[in-house]
């Protein structure tokens, strides 16, 4: 049962980050991105079930207020633009094309993934690793097509997901000093990110970071 | 305690120069906070060098020999920049600005600091990315097109760069626990070493190699650091080259004893790979550089490639080599940053091609700056002559005859391509339009230099014993 309803929040976990590769539009991928955190929370509260650990159920806690409330709340206050123009996403591949790499790169963090899964030793890591490593490529793979600011700053923070979504059931009490930390260090990334963001704005006039390119050798 | 006071010190000079009090006074506050650490790092290495280890049991701080080489190197650094930035800063009129400056001046400090006395491996992750995100809007203070997409840069490449490296620690955490539960702290980490499976620590190793390899700056992740290293303001490059990625490379060194008792892992030439691949990309770059400030970030990138091929060489030799190295570059490098901001104040460029002639328009800056070159790319009588020939020798003696063929390479190449730049801006003719404007550099920035050549020159002709000392404790620390 636990088994089953954790695949499912792991297929949907997985299927958020395709979200966030194929979304247009920022707000999309701002409410994916919620989505995601909300699912790693869900995975978080049962694998704390399945193993009787109180400690996950403090890693959902934070997650849910760290990444479902303070970040969006952030990135309101400082980019609230960007966050609402609604407008197409400059990105460097089109959609069909960056879906079938996508595709490619879940099917190959399943084979990266099975070495370490011969030492699993919880049931759970089976959905759980694969799929974080999934979210983590698909995440990489957004912050390196997209050209703008916010949406790279949420492929980092689904690289995050992905890393905590297989970190929950790798390390299971670990998470919750990592959780804690990572409680500080989001917010502050978000932040640190969105002033930047908005200085950028004011100093040069667009936020296409991938168009930034006056440092260099030639 | 001293480790306590030592963090709180730094915590306490970024509240008081962020806060209404601060005006005016964030500067001299923050050099006499820079003083006291120094101070109490040079006491907690001369402890290291006694027991080994100073722990403090309550709060699990702890610090090895290594950890020590490492405060001392970052709270020198902190020193000479804390002094830097105040007459650097006072010609720039930044007003307010320059408390949120020292503010986070000591925050960066701060996280850097953490990360050696810091017991908990979750806990030092936190304390590397918290050193990229107080740093950013220094890199990005002059607030130019370029310092902005440079910070740009540098948060989003480290951070993703971190984020890989955490999954390589969560993933050293499972080992850990399937090898029994011990405390996740180099300790712990170093007992349970030989129960750890292998399928789980080398995929750890590698993620953090790769992941903080970011933030040192190996090829080919290193594209974030010729631009920040070279836009932000000249004493904090003195910070981010000279010991931000040494405190990096500390993590990656304290792991290193962890795979080599694992049976059937080589870390050695993944390491000797990386490194020479930075060595040379670096060498190469060193040649067409256009902007002396990037010409010393590519030196950085250089550098940590041959820290890299020394760790990689293994035993005793190299790894003593390789702290002396390590020792030597930050000095040096911090010194050339120094050197290189007088010359960008007093001639206002930063490119090599519009500065001829220095030695007689600004003798000072030009003597700063022909000493801190020739002591990078270790000219006799500086301590890198004398790193660079043993870890060469070190590499013969193991019988790496191609390793050591290509690091002699690369390190002649770059110090061709560096002297050729140096001697050119230093004695050059100027063509007319390359009379730049001198204006005189401020009293502290002079005072600086002065201060920083102390340890250049003396590590070189004569290495202090209780360095020495410390070197080959923290040597000892990292196995055969």
């Amino acid at each position: 049962m636990v088994f089953a309803l954790d695949a499912l929040f792991g297929s949907l976990f997985l299927l958020t980050a395709l979200g966030i590769v194929a979304t247009r539009q920022v707000l999309a991928s701002l409410r994916l991105f919620l989505a995601q955190s909300l699912l790693l929370a869900a995975s978080a509260l049962l694998v704390g079930i399945a193993i009787g650990s109180a400690d996950l159920f403090a890693v959902a806690a934070i997650s849910v207020a760290t990444k479902a409330l303070l970040i969006p709340w952030l990135l309101r206050r400082t980019v609230a633009s960007e966050v609402y123009r609604t407008r197409e996403i400059d990105q460097i591949l089109n959609i069909p094309t960056s879906l079938l790499i996508a595709a490619g790169l879940v099917v190959i963090a399943y084979l990266v993934a099975d070495p370490l899964l011969q030492v699993a030793n919880l049931p759970l890591i089976r959905i759980n690793l694969p799929l974080g490593i999934a979210a983590i490529f698909l995440g990489v793979f957004t912050l390196a097509v997209r050209r703008e600011a916010l949406p790279q700053l949420l492929g980092l923070l689904a690289v995050e997901n992905g890393v905590f979504f297989a970190g929950v059931a790798i390390a299971p009490n670990l998470p919750v000093i990592a959780e804690l930390a990572a409680a500080i260090d989001l917010p502050i990334v978000a932040l640190v990110i969105g002033l930047l963001v908005r200085r950028i704005h004011a100093r040069i006039g667009t936020t296409a970071v991938g168009r930034l390119a006056v440092l260099g050798e030639s | 305690m001293e480790l306590t006071i030592l963090l709180l010190i730094p915590a306490l000079a970024a509240g008081f120069s962020a806060s209404p009090a601060g005006r005016g006074m964030a500067a001299p506050i923050t050099i006499a906070a820079m003083a006291a650490v120094f101070a109490l790092a040079l006491a907690v290495a001369a402890a290291a060098v006694r027991k080994d280890v100073v722990a403090l049991g309550d709060m699990g701080f702890a610090c090895d020999a290594l950890g020590a080489l490492m405060l001392l190197l970052i709270a020198l650094v902190g020193l000479t920049a804390a002094l830097f930035s105040w007459g650097y800063l006072r010609r720039g009129k930044h007003g307010d600005g320059e408390r949120g400056f020292y503010a986070l001046f000591n925050l960066f400090v701060l996280s850097m600091l953490a990360v050696p006395i810091l017991a908990n491996l979750a806990l030092i992750w936190i304390a590397v990315e918290l050193t990229t995100l107080m740093s950013a809007f220094l890199v990005g203070f002059e607030d130019t097109p370029e310092a902005l997409e440079a910070a740009w840069k540098y948060v989003m490449l480290t951070s993703l760069g971190a984020v890989l490296a955490l999954l390589g620690f969560l993933i050293l955490y499972w080992g850990l626990r399937t090898a029994g539960g011990a405390p996740f702290t180099w300790r712990g980490l170093a007992a349970a070493a030989p129960h750890l499976p292998p399928a789980l620590l080398w995929p750890a190793f590698l993620l953090i190699l790769v992941g903080f390899g970011t933030k040192i700056g190996l090829v080919p992740m290193h594209g974030w650091l010729p631009d920040a290293h070279s836009q932000a303001p000249a004493p904090i490059c003195a910070l981010l080259s000279g010991v931000e990625t040494t405190t990096v490379l500390y993590v990656i060194l304290q792991l290193l004893p962890l795979v080599g008792v694992a049976p059937g892992l080589d870390a050695g030439p993944w390491l000797v790979g990386f490194g020479l691949v930075s060595t040379g990309i670096a060498a190469l770059l060193l040649i067409s550089v256009r902007d002396f400030k990037r010409l010393f970030a590519f030196s950085t990138v250089e550098h940590m490639g041959i820290i890299m091929v020394a760790v990689g060489l293994g035993g005793a030799e190299a790894h003593l080599a390789a702290l002396y190295q390590i020792a030597g570059h930050a000095i040096a490098k911090s010194f050339c940053f120094f050197a290189a901001g007088l010359v960008a104040m007093t001639a206002g460029t930063q490119e090599i091609a519009a500065i001829r002639g220095l030695s007689r328009s600004s003798p000072l800056a030009a003597a700063a700056l022909v000493a801190g070159a020739a002591a990078i790319v270790g000219a006799p009588p500086f301590a890198l002559f004398a790193s660079e020939l043993s870890i060469l020798k070190a590499g013969m003696e193991r019988g790496q005859y191609v390793a050591v063929g290509l690091l002699a390479l690369f390190i002649i190449v770059s110090f061709c391509a560096v002297m050729r730049h140096i001697n050119r801006m230093a004695f050059g003719t100027a063509d007319g339009a390359g009379a730049a404007a001198v204006r005189a550099p401020p009293l502290s920035c002079k005072l600086t230099l002065a201060l920083a050549a102390i340890p250049l020159v003396a590590i070189g002709i004569w290495m202090p014993g209780p360095l020495a000392a410390l070197l080959r404790a923290a040597a000892a620390g990292m196995g055969g």
